[in-house]
């Protein structure tokens, strides 16, 4: 494979990304790694990000691009809610961040999945894929890792889920993803947004469930050093 | 001599709006226009019908810019905007010094005082639209004043449930239903 991979090249988010609705609001769940080429620039990052206090954004594709993206619409989003003296709704954030998508598409590479509550719709979620389309569904998947995802939540998602089925559902997606796909590790950050406000959980690497062939976690040399010989004659 | 149904004072802004105007019809015409232009820009912006508060608040801005400049004469007239949206039915009501208020009952133009004072009288909370259709035609047809103005063509419009939140003219049946009625109620005020 003839990939350049340096250390130069642009921070990328190979990622997976996804967004769940429940009953009575959204999850949003990511993973945290941040590559440039095979280093890995930041291993605990937070691809999930606020847009208004009710609607958040998890992050794929290019990090540089999605963050300014997520900056625009923010303060647009911003300056919406004061005009209209309420908070957004999540159709209108999502279809800002639709606009920016579609109208620089030449030029910005970023999946971006927007999830929020609202008190005339509820829970939702919009994914945005790279060209600037606008999809509202049930759940959504995305980045690089999502490949792996598709037939589990095929089989695995179900409408109407309570919020602890929701979480632990993305945790368990995000967490198979991270053991397949290179590109995505770290820790599984998730944000739960309903009526009541929004909530952040954080799942570090090694309370994940262990998948077919996994190594228990190292957690220091120090360990390693201290457990007794491999064999003792 | 004119053709009946060729002045409109109604007209739609949006799908699930419209305005009535009263005063200087071309002057009416340019804030219709300008109140179209805001509500099909805010839709292609945030990808919603535009809120009948926000519609409200940019049209009074543009009016209100009229009144800043030395260079800029006000509007001379006055509009009532009605929508519907997600938070249901709403009325304002646009004055030419750029002043906008929400209304239960709003009335503009020559018979404006006894028009409120009408309005007042009635008990808007338990009315249906099609009841209120009924009740704005008589009153229309009370303060007309059949020696100082002229004759006049009556033109209503709604946006309720029933058009199913879109600005529509309200069905002819209805319409001669009120005229009918208004010319009854009038015929026995002067019976007394």
């Amino acid at each position: 494979m003839d990939l350049d991979m340096s250390i130069n090249a642009p921070h990328s988010m190979g990622t997976t990304i996804i967004g769940v609705t429940y009953n009575g609001g959204v999850v949003l769940g990511a993973d945290s790694r941040t590559s440039t080429g095979m280093y890995v620039a930041n291993r605990a990052s937070d691809k999930i990000t606020q847009l208004t206090d009710n609607v958040y954004v998890c992050r794929s594709g290019s990090a540089a691009d999605s963050q300014i993206v997520s900056d625009y619409v923010r303060h647009f989003l911003h300056q919406h809610t004061i005009q209209l003296g309420q908070p957004a709704t999540v159709k209108v954030a999502a279809n800002l961040i639709r606009l920016i998508s579609y109208n620089n598409k030449n030029m910005l590479e970023t999946g971006l999945i927007v999830g929020g509550w609202d008190k005339y719709e509820g829970g939702k979620i919009y994914g945005i894929p790279l060209g600037g389309t606008l999809i509202e569904q049930p759940f959504a998947i995305g980045g690089s890792g999502s490949s792996y995802l598709y037939g589990f939540f095929d089989q695995e998602w179900k409408e109407g889920m309570t919020m602890e089925e929701a979480e632990k559902l993305v945790v368990k997606a995000v967490s198979l993803a991270i053991a397949r796909d290179g590109a995505s590790g770290g820790v599984v950050r998730t944000v739960i947004i309903n009526s009541e406000g929004v909530k952040r959980n954080f799942y570090p690497g090694d309370k994940l469930p262990l998948w077919h062939e996994e190594l228990e976690p190292q957690n220091s040399l120090l360990d390693i050093l201290n457990a007794p010989e491999p064999m003792n004659t | 001599m004119m053709l009946p149904g060729s002045n409109r004072r109604i007209h739609s802004v949006h799908r699930h709006s419209g305005m009535a105007v009263a005063g200087l019809a071309a002057d009416g015409r340019q804030i219709v226009a300008r109140a179209k232009s805001e509500a099909t820009n805010y839709e292609s912006v945030y990808g919603e019908p535009i809120p009948v508060k926000e519609l409200a608040e940019r049209v009074a801005s543009y009016v209100h810019l009229c009144t800043l400049y030395w260079w800029l004469r006000p509007f001379g007239c006055g509009i009532i905007l009605g929508g519907y949206d997600r938070d249901g039915p709403q009325l304002y009501m646009v004055e030419p010094s750029g002043i906008s208020y929400k209304y239960f009952g709003a009335a503009i133009g020559k018979g404006k005082q006894a028009a409120k004072t009408e309005i007042e009288k009635l008990k808007l909370s338990e009315m249906t639209c099609r009841e209120g259709v009924i009740e704005v035609a008589k009153i229309i047809y009370k303060v007309h004043d059949e020696a100082k103005d002229k004759a006049f063509e009556l033109e209503i419009s709604w946006v309720c449930d029933e058009s199913k939140q879109q600005h529509q003219k309200v069905p002819n049946d209805l319409l001669e239903e009120a005229k009918a009625a208004a010319r009854t109620a009038l015929e026995e005020m002067d019976a007394d």
